[in-house]
């Protein structure tokens, strides 16, 4: 196993976020996290990449167990958080520049600057990049880690929805060529279906997985068609997600479970 | 266009004020040391020139020297204070206090100390400039997006590192924006300063020239203060133009993403 991670607990002072979190991710696998606003996906990523320690459990790379921040994972926040000071290519050169490598770090992202739809801004600033430009640059920024793990969180959330499509798409045909084990943090589920290998589902409170599934078709062969045929996945993704008592269920929508039951 | 419009009514108001003021002078032929005619100041200015200019270098070089005192002490304070929040809750309330008391009453007690050459003069400027600069960079520092941090710890930078890659990049312009404020006081400080006592400077110009009731050259001195003033306003402007063509796009994106 690519990443383990094996009874994760964790607390904010006001509240228990996580209980008992387990799950693993193989290697080049595409994972994906799926949960209700506030149910503690993102804080999931948070204890990955050590801005937070879990309280209990314990979390391994390629079977050694990692502690605090590490070199393993590569995080890529939901706003873009490009610097607006700095143009796209020292933007995306970050971890080169960190790390002491930023001669290799520029040559490898011109390489890269078309396939992420870039070529020909690399000395623009931030500012002047649309959404979806500025979230490629961001991804950019994260792929020229040289962490082996991506951890994406929410990484389409900030967008409208054309373009978030679009950028799904992107993805999907990115896959391939990035080669990377992926932990994708959404609560979109058509974003989940399209994108991953294999779908947690995180609910009840404190938040655990209370269910996996597996998309039949593997990413190679899908495209938008096939998403739109995906209704019996989604209706068993929306009924988990409902059904346990996690906020989506307990409190969005009150009374809903007795009518239903 | 716009810009034009904008400034046509201000300069407006200010020529017709000066076109009152002449006509009052004339008429009631109120003397040289009641009150200068404008036209009195302008001849006087030019007359002076010379003059003032060998005092206005002196004047310039206390601001400069006072200014870069107070931006290096800033940026250390600003930076001590965010990383420990105990220097912080500890040094805050003190530069608060420190600044209401008033520069006239310091600036003689600095002369006591510290005689009658340039120091005094340039500690002024120091104790006029570091409070909007220190301020206005703690803020910025204190108000910025901690996701920015976590990123770059994420990808590996230490806490110092962070702060040379995000936190003070993040925070020049909030540090640019008290300097602006910070430039405008400096050549009033440094003339504070020469005032109380000196030997050359604006400030010692100023106050020979009220004291033989030469209400043309005070009012000509005053002049120079206020262009040197805005010629330092503008050098921060200009500064923020050349170094960070981002900033203004910046706001707009500030803007939108709140």
């Amino acid at each position: 196993m690519k990443l383990e991670v094996s009874g994760l607990s964790f607390s904010y002072p006001d509240r228990d976020v996580l209980e008992h979190l387990d799950f693993q991710v193989g290697e080049g696998e595409f994972v994906s996290i799926l949960g209700a606003s506030g149910c503690g996906k993102s804080t999931i990523l948070k204890l990955l990449t050590g801005v937070h320690t879990p309280q209990e459990g314990k979390i391994f790379v390629d079977g050694g167990e990692v502690r605090g921040m590490s070199e393993h994972f590569a995080y890529m926040p939901q706003n873009d958080l490009l610097f607006p000071w700095k143009n796209i290519l020292d933007n995306v050169c970050l971890y080169g520049r960190i790390h002491g490598g930023l001669e290799n770090a520029r040559r490898e992202a011109m390489e890269n600057m078309a396939a992420f739809g870039l070529s020909g801004y690399e000395k623009a600033y931030p500012s002047a990049l649309s959404g979806g430009m500025r979230q490629r640059a961001a991804f950019l920024r994260t792929a020229l880690c040289k962490s082996d793990i991506l951890l994406l969180d929410e990484p389409f959330g900030a967008l409208d929805v054309i373009t978030r499509g679009e950028m799904q798409d992107w993805l999907l045909s990115m896959r391939r060529r990035m080669n990377r084990t992926v932990l994708l943090v959404t609560h979109d589920m058509d974003e989940a279906i399209y994108l991953s290998d294999r779908i947690l589902i995180l609910g009840g409170r404190p938040s655990h997985v209370t269910c996996e599934l597996r998309p039949e078709t593997p990413a190679e062969g899908r495209d938008r068609d096939w998403l739109y045929g995906q209704g019996e996945l989604r209706r068993r993704i929306h009924r988990e997600i409902m059904g346990t008592d996690g906020p989506a269920g307990a409190e969005m929508e009150p009374g809903r479970k007795e009518a239903r039951s | 266009m716009e810009k034009w419009k904008n400034r046509a009514a201000p300069a407006a108001l200010i020529a017709g004020l000066l076109v009152i003021w002449e006509a009052v002078v004339r008429m009631k032929d109120i003397p040289l040391y009641v009150l200068p005619a404008p036209s009195q100041v302008v001849t006087c200015l030019i007359k002076e020139l010379p003059t003032l200019a060998g005092h206005a270098q002196v004047t310039v070089g206390e601001a400069f020297a006072g200014m870069a005192i107070a931006l290096v002490l800033a940026l250390a304070l600003g930076i001590a204070m965010d990383a420990f929040p105990a220097v912080k809750s500890g040094l805050y309330p003190v530069l608060v206090v420190t600044q209401t008391v008033p520069m006239i009453v310091l600036a003689p007690i600095l002369i006591i100390y510290m005689g009658f050459g340039i120091a005094p003069k340039i500690l002024t400027v120091v104790l006029m400039c570091f409070f909007p600069v220190a301020v206005s960079f703690t803020d910025a520092l204190g108000q910025m997006d901690e996701e920015y941090v976590q990123l770059v710890r994420s990808f590996g930078a230490g806490k110092w590192e962070a702060y040379r890659l995000v936190k003070i990049p993040a925070a020049v312009p909030g540090l640019v924006s008290g300097l602006k404020v910070a430039a405008t006081y400096s050549i009033s400080g440094a003339v504070v300063g020469e005032w109380i006592g000196a030997q050359s400077g604006l400030g010692y110009y100023l106050l020979r020239v009220k004291n033989s009731y030469m209400l043309d050259k005070v009012f000509a001195c005053v002049l120079v203060i206020v262009a040197l003033s805005l010629c330092m306003n503008g050098l921060i402007r200009l500064y923020q133009a050349v170094a960070m063509p981002y900033a203004k796009k910046n706001e707009e994106k500030r803007r939108r993403t709140r």
